[in-house]
């Protein structure tokens, strides 16, 4: 029913929208609930466990019932709250957790049942058979548990991220928060002041009495244009703040386009990270439910909320109202309904020595000990000093108290602290660095305590900022004391709700305790109470009040569970923001990245990186082709192959050979300018690091490559040992990854192809040369080393000219006979010949493992030789590099275990796994190279390769992981 | 979170990676018993309450740093560069 | 009392008025045959293989604060054996065993849910690090089956095949993995421990354990002195604090996990998935919630509480992997303190002190754990010897070197 001049939507804009299926009208500023309750519909939804009919009990983010999915072209949203979600011309949303129809659902026998689903109920029973859990109980069981559904279609709205900076953040614009702004404003100082609803004022416009001699909602109105005239202050209405984190950091949630109709260059919801020098919390309170049986019919409403319902929408959902309450407070509710022509039938007082004068029939030492009317309440009954009632409404309006909303005071694990003359917890003082709370959030409860309160702490915050604070008038309000006698739970016969969301009742928190769960967390638990969307908002309270009166302890001894963020529930899309697709991380490409893409090649992830996985040519069907192909041109002819990834770190300085023979297991101090040498890179705890080749570019210059894998490891790593044991040696070091292209040039033919490219042809220039030279006019450098067994070079550039060196390098080898190679035949290449990648080092391996044990200088100490002295770092019953060739032909896989012929396929004989395998040209066949429990000595023995994933069952030799050419003869030529 | 970079000043946690105590910085080098080596890479006080760790500003400076810290609060007393805290000593092996 | 579903029925129709206690809140008693300081889960499944496969009766768990109020409260609920390193690959499978038998076990339905686990992996070199756990495995006599990209989008059809950074290439499922009702299985066997005669003693602190000429005599509690033969500190979360009180450093460092549920939602995901490329990990529990995960905060930390840095890289994560999920709404975060250790893997041992034992060091996979942890211990406890699958969880192996390192990472505790 909606009161006319009440309200602030805009009657001028009618917005149509469905409900459920059927059409209905509202205004623009109301929400889903405020224009389903003008429309006379009380039941929204379904509770969690007994599908009980429910209607809205808040006007918030806190609403434990009207629940609804949001249905859009695209897909749909769960689990919306109604009192919160605005509506839009065209916005569908339905009713969720209801099968057939929310007026008539099935699963509301549960409600008959309720007897035997006390709270831990299915901790005692579906049990046996044991298989029937998965199979029976267990599906039926999820099928009936959840709230509203997810699509299963990808979530593809637009959500964004964003950081904020300021001096002072002020949460809540209610009175509290709008002084606290206002100080912080005119101070000069830098202010964001978020407000969760679309309206600044919070409750104040619907107070008693006026504010500085004027209606409130004057003065909220004034000092909403103060705040937005004020440049240094930004206002955030729809952003809740939703955590408090280390640093000064606020997680806050905008919902920019959740109210409007999908807009493309608008993205639904905006996740804030504000960073605040200062913040005041004026988050204001929320009014407490009592458990009264029967209490939560549709009709059934905070008083708070039907206050919000009348003066923010003009909707008055019921004809006959009731309030039950236990303070003075909620006696303004009254009056104003009584002020706008609605009928209150009386009010119900639980407190017998309040007062009883009212423009309507008050009734002292009241109690409703039960209510009527299945889908919406009819009538109620219960006592009260003249004895028993019964009256019909269709409105009960209940106020137990208020909460001070401590949340984000407890996010850093503070705990909140009983004050026994509010009934309620209040914030610690410093919970939170940098935080104060103020106003009804801190237990202040009158408009002028608010008012005061956000003044003082931004005064307070400015100090603490180091700036003047400003002479600021608090205005005249309404400062009438707080009264409250605490009622949590009226006894009778019916079942009375603590928790609405999560169907927890009075009785459920006494079988708990009953049951020996009497820590609060224990209840918790056990029950489920404040585990529901609302997260104990509108139940946490009271159920410790029940728990401590079962168990007979005071509120302030039984405790409180801990609040954690986020306040308000949070999308993960929001959260993860930025997350979709390819933008989870970053994209790496390398200069050839084009060419190499315009040859066809499918590129792959390594790393962050995309390499070429094969060149196709036309005709080959089968990416084998292409790399049996590929893998001929470095054998036979020549081939190019993209090899910047792998990490380049530029190291100069007196010290520096020094330093690389600190980092490295071999020397480097006394290798030669111009020539390259391969080192071993070992963790502090003797485990192999990382490997790759370093050149000595000048007595004081070095070039270290590293593996693509390990690039930022090995960078941090030099980072660390020099800052930490070595910080007075003259070395510095910088990656230059990126700042060089480089590409192998491999095969019979490289050393033709490279002369090419010269003026004159290359002289001497040995295996593990290294020099530089000019390539037109363009420095260059050039590396004489393998990765694939054939003479080799690597030749580098500054990257702005990498793509056309790739270009001119490929079309110089295809006239060779040659061609571009990708990491396909680039792997061949290597297991041929037993040079290792991160499949091999994959941390858990020694330098011993692999062979190289020799490579630890005995002359000099370097990271990780103590630690690889360890006895277990090394012995027979290490497992070893080795190569393995199938004895047959037969094809074979990586992470397959290796076994004793003669052996069970158990896991205690297995001896070890393959770690790479390719297809072999030169073998005609697949091969190998694994670890095998002491395996140099097991070369020439024949073990079975199992892969049992993959159904591989082949015998295989052991030979040397150095398939061919072990003296390296080619790579010399 | 924040950490107070001694080079940069204030900046947020994902700019920084965590490494450890300031154990590490005693090196078990070339000689060192099994007992230096448990200290400086296995064994650890881990208090609760007041520690001091390493972190690199990977996505900074490049500088590791020793921070001064409470794993009970999280609060953040201090900052110093490895780099800089044994000035004038001798080689650290 | 045993409890049935005909129980269930009949105390409905009587009120719900004759459930007894779970269990009894007794006084601590001047001595014990053993203690185990620690009520977590760990801990509560010690004291009851003790009672119940040792026969030792005479025991008493100390508990600073409620039972299960640690680490089994507060984690993502997975239960799988897929461990490959020798060592781990035993003992997980031997946990999974007894899951697979512990309803029955405690008369206490833990709501052991084989679900399945699937493993995405997003590169050939991760199919075959995969491969290589698989047929460990299965080696082990566990399951694994290896998924080729078209069986994942079969059966997972949800996940974004098509746009994501990193390409889904394939899975490894493990059918026997699965989930767990956290809470319950503290319960379980806290009501379990209780019926064998285990006192359970609630809001007892340990404040010093008493050792004489390097054996142990008892300890000191806010409840007063009590005398013990063996002591077992059973604390995850404050493993190095309580292991101070006897003189002891631990190879140990106390770490931040961070872990996320949504508002409950209609049946939606069936198994337990894990992201390859970046830690991410989910199921949806029977209550309809998302319960999903990532990696620690990487800041050694007891504030059970983390940061937004690594919140938003979780959920960064769900949405590059599973977009479908993006309109779930987190209702809650929380954090556990991990005791992660230098390799990744758990401490079961005997101390240098005669009768004090440690069970430590779960990192972030105690849950599953749960059983066989408190198995083996009791074993070690009970006998002096540790249990075959539980003989590699030495205390000195990081000295030796003979660490169980399954990530590969190294002696860093944070990177496990």
């Amino acid at each position: 029913m909606r009161i006319e001049g009440k309200g602030q939507i805009d009657r001028a804009k009618p917005v149509s929208f469905s409900f459920d299926g059927r059409s209905y009208q509202g205004f623009k500023g109301d929400t889903v609930a405020s224009a389903l309750l003008a429309n006379g519909v009380r039941l929204m939804g379904r509770s969690f466990k007994y599908h009980r009919p429910r209607g809205v009990l808040t006007a918030g983010s806190e609403e434990p019932n009207a629940l609804i999915e949001v249905v859009g072209p695209a897909n749909q949203t769960p689990n919306v709250r109604a009192t919160v979600q605005e509506i839009f011309e065209g916005l569908v949303v339905r009713s969720q957790n209801r099968w057939p129809s929310l007026r008539f659902d099935l699963l509301s026998i549960n409600d008959l049942a309720s007897p035997f689903l006390s709270a831990g109920f299915y901790y005692k029973t579906f049990m046996w058979p044991r298989a029937f859990w998965e199979r029976i109980y267990e599906p039926i069981i999820r099928r009936a548990a959840g709230l509203g559904s997810l699509s299963g279609k990808h979530d593809e709205g637009h959500y964004e991220k964003a950081f904020a900076f300021c001096d002072v953040l002020v949460v809540g614009a209610g009175p509290a928060g709008l002084m606290a702004a206002l100080t912080a404003g005119r101070a000069g100082a830098d202010v964001i002041l978020c407000e969760e609803d679309r309206l600044l004022g919070g409750r104040l416009p619907y107070a008693e009495g006026q504010v500085d001699g004027k209606p409130a909602a004057d003065w909220v109105a004034a000092a909403e244009a103060e705040l937005r005239a004020l440049p240094n202050v930004r206002i955030m209405t729809r952003t809740t703040v939703t955590g408090a984190y280390d640093g000064g950091v606020y997680s806050a949630l905008e919902r920019v386009g959740l109210h409007r109709s999908p807009r493309p260059d608008l993205p639904r919801e905006c996740f804030w990270r504000i960073t605040a020098a200062q913040v005041v919390l004026a988050a204001g309170a929320l009014e407490r439910p009592i458990a009264f049986p029967m209490n939560d019919r549709p009709g059934i409403m905070l008083a708070s909320a039907a206050q919000t319902y009348l003066h923010k929408y003009g909707v008055v959902a019921g004809k006959r109202v009731v309030l039950f309450a236990n303070n003075d407070g909620a006696r303004a509710v009254a009056r104003q309904l009584i002020a706008a022509g609605v009928t209150v039938a009386a009010i119900l007082d639980s407190r017998s020595d309040a007062s009883a004068i009212e423009d309507c029939p008050v009734y002292l030492g009241a109690e409703v000990t039960d209510t009527k009317g299945r889908l919406g309440l009819t009538a109620i009954s219960g006592r009260h000093m003249a004895g028993a009632f019964e009256m019909d409404c269709d409105l009960l309006l209940v106020s137990g108290g208020w909460n001070p909303m401590v949340h984000l005071t407890c996010h850093m694990n503070g705990r909140p602290r009983w004050e026994a003359s509010i009934a309620a917890f209040v914030p610690m003082a410093d919970a939170v660095p940098n935080l104060r709370a103020a106003g009804a959030c801190n237990g202040a409860f009158s408009s002028l305590d608010c008012l005061t309160e956000g003044a003082q702490s931004a005064q307070s915050a400015l100090q603490a900022l180091g700036r003047a604070p400003t002479e600021i008038a608090v205005p005249r309000a309404e400062g009438l004391p707080y009264t409250i006698t605490p009622l949590w739970q009226v006894e009778g016969k019916g079942r009375a709700w603590l928790d609405f969301a999560n169907d927890v009742t009075t009785k459920d928190v006494k079988l708990s305790a009953q049951e020996g769960f009497r820590s609060v967390e224990h209840m918790k638990r056990y029950t489920t109470q404040g585990m529901a969307p609302d997260q104990g908002k509108n139940s946490n309270v009271g159920a410790l009040a029940v728990l401590a009166d079962a168990t007979g302890r005071g509120i302030a001894e039984t405790g409180i569970t801990t609040y954690r963020p986020p306040y308000v529930p949070t999308s993960i899309a929001a959260m993860g923001a930025g997350g979709r697709g390819a933008g989870f991380a970053p994209q790496r490409f390398m200069t050839s990245d084009q060419a190499s893409r315009d040859r066809g090649a499918p590129m792959i992830e390594a790393g962050l990186w995309y390499r070429p996985s094969y060149f196709p040519k036309p005709g080959e069907t089968t990416w084998r082709q292409s790399c049996d192909r590929e893998i001929a041109y470095v054998r036979g002819a020549v081939g190019v192959c993209d090899v910047s990834t792998l990490g380049k770190i530029d190291i100069q300085g007196r010290d520096a050979g020094r330093f690389l023979d600190l980092v490295y297991t071999n020397t480097f101090s006394t290798l030669p300018v111009g020539r390259v040498r391969y080192g071993l890179m070992l963790r502090e705890d003797g485990y192999v690091l990382d490997d790759g080749t370093s050149a000595r570019l000048a007595e004081d210059h070095y070039l270290m490559t590293t593996t693509t894998a390990a690039a930022g490891l090995v960078m941090r790593h030099l980072d660390f040992v020099h800052q930490a044991h070595c910080a007075d040696w003259d070395v510095r070091f910088i990656s230059v990854t990126e700042a060089w292209a480089q590409f192998a040039v491999a095969g019979p033919k490289a050393r033709a192809l490279i002369n090419s490219l010269l003026d004159a042809p290359l002289e001497g220039f040995p295996f593990m040369a290294a020099g530089s030279l000019r390539l037109g006019s363009t420095n260059a450098r050039l590396f004489r080393i393998s990765f694939s067994g054939e003479e080799g070079y690597e030749i580098a550039v500054p990257s702005r000219y990498g793509e056309a060196l790739f270009r001119d390098l490929v079309a110089r080898a295809e006239t060779m006979g040659g061609g571009p190679y990708g990491m396909e035949a680039l792997n061949v290449l290597r297991i041929e010949k037993g040079l290792i990648t991160h499949a091999e080092i994959h941390g858990r391996v020694t330098a011993y493992d692999i062979g190289a044990e020799k490579m630890i200088s005995a002359k000099k100490d370097c990271i990780g030789k103590r630690g690889a002295q360890r006895d277990g770092l090394h012995g027979a019953a290490r497992e070893q590099m080795v190569g393995l060739k199938p004895v047959t032909i037969a094809e074979i896989t990586s992470g397959a275990h290796l076994f004793d012929t003669a052996a069970d396929l158990t896991r205690v004989n297995s001896l070890g796994y393959t770690t790479s395998v390719g297809y072999s040209p030169m073998f005609d066949r697949h091969i190998a190279l694994g670890f095998l429990v002491n395996g140099r000595a097991r070369i020439g023995d024949t073990v079975r390769l199992v892969d049992r994933l993959r159904g591989v069952d082949v015998l295989c030799e052991v030979c040397d992981p150095v398939f061919f050419d072990k003296a390296g003869e080619r790579l010399r030529a | 979170m924040k950490l107070p970079c001694p080079l940069c000043g204030s900046r947020d946690r994902r700019e920084f990676y965590y490494m450890g105590t300031e154990d590490y910085l005693t090196r078990a080098g070339e000689g060192a018993s099994l007992d230096d080596l448990d200290n400086q890479l296995f064994l650890r006080d881990n208090p609760a309450g007041l520690t001091r760790d390493l972190w690199y500003h990977e996505q900074g400076c490049g500088a590791w740093m020793v921070v001064t810290r409470n794993t009970v609060s999280h609060a953040v007393l201090a900052a110093e560069l490895v780099a800089g805290r044994n000035k004038g000593a001798k080689d650290a092996h | 009392m045993r409890y049935s579903g005909l129980k269930v029925i009949t105390q409905g129709l009587l009120g719900n008025k004759g459930w007894g206690p779970a269990w009894r809140s007794p006084e601590p008693k001047a001595e014990y045959d053993a203690i185990i300081i620690g009520g977590g889960g760990h801990g509560l499944s010690t004291a009851y293989y003790l009672a119940k496969n040792h026969g030792l009766t005479n025991i008493a768990v100390l508990e600073k604060g409620y039972l299960g109020g640690g680490n089994i409260g507060r984690n993502t609920t997975i239960v799988r054996a897929n461990y490959y390193m020798p060592g781990n690959s035993e003992f997980y499978s031997h946990s999974l065993k007894l899951w697979e038998g512990l309803e029955a076990e405690l008369n206490y339905n833990v709501m052991h849910s084989q679900r399945g686990q699937l493993v995405l992996c997003h590169s050939d070199g991760q199919r075959d690090t995969l491969a290589r756990r698989g047929n460990a495995m299965i080696n082990q006599g566990d399951d694994a089956e290896l998924w080729s990209r078209e069986r994942v989008r079969e059966e997972v059809p949800y996940l974004d095949f098509e746009q994501t950074r990193f390409p889904i290439y394939g899975g490894l499922m493990h059918r026997r993995g699965g989930t767990a009702r956290h809470d319950a299985v503290a319960w379980g066997y806290a009501r379990g421990a209780d019926r064998r005669g285990v006192d359970l003693i609630q809001n007892c602190e340990v404040t010093g354990i008493d050792i004489e000429n390097g054996v142990v005599r008892g300890v000191q509690t806010t409840r007063g002195p009590i005398r013990a033969k063996k002591v077992g500190m059973v604390v995850a979360g404050r493993s190095s604090q309580v292991a101070a009180m006897a003189g002891m450093r631990l190879p140990i460092e106390s770490h931040v996990l961070q872990a996320f549920v949504t508002e409950g939602l209609k049946p939606i995901i069936d198994h337990v998935i894990s992201f390859g490329m970046g830690h991410f990990y989910i199921s949806q529990s029977d209550k309809g919630g998302l319960v999903f995960g990532g990696d620690i905060d990487f800041y050694s930390s007891y504030a059970s509480r983390g940061n937004l840095p690594m919140v938003e890289h979780v959920m960064e994560a769900g949405m590059t992997l599973m977009p479908m999920i993006g309109r779930a709404k987190v209702l809650r975060s929380w954090g556990g303190i991990m005791d992660m250790t230098p390799d990744g893997s758990p401490i079961i041992d005997k101390t240098h002190i005669e009768g004090l034992f440690v069970d430590a060091g779960w990192n972030y996979g105690g849950f599953k754990a749960v059983p066989a942890s408190g198995w083996c211990m009791a074993h070690l406890m009970a006998t002096g010897e540790s249990h075959d699958v539980a003989k590699r969880f030495r205390l000195d192996r990081f000295r030796t070197g003979e660490v169980m390192d399954e990530e590969g990472t190294g002696s860093q505790h944070n990177l496990h």
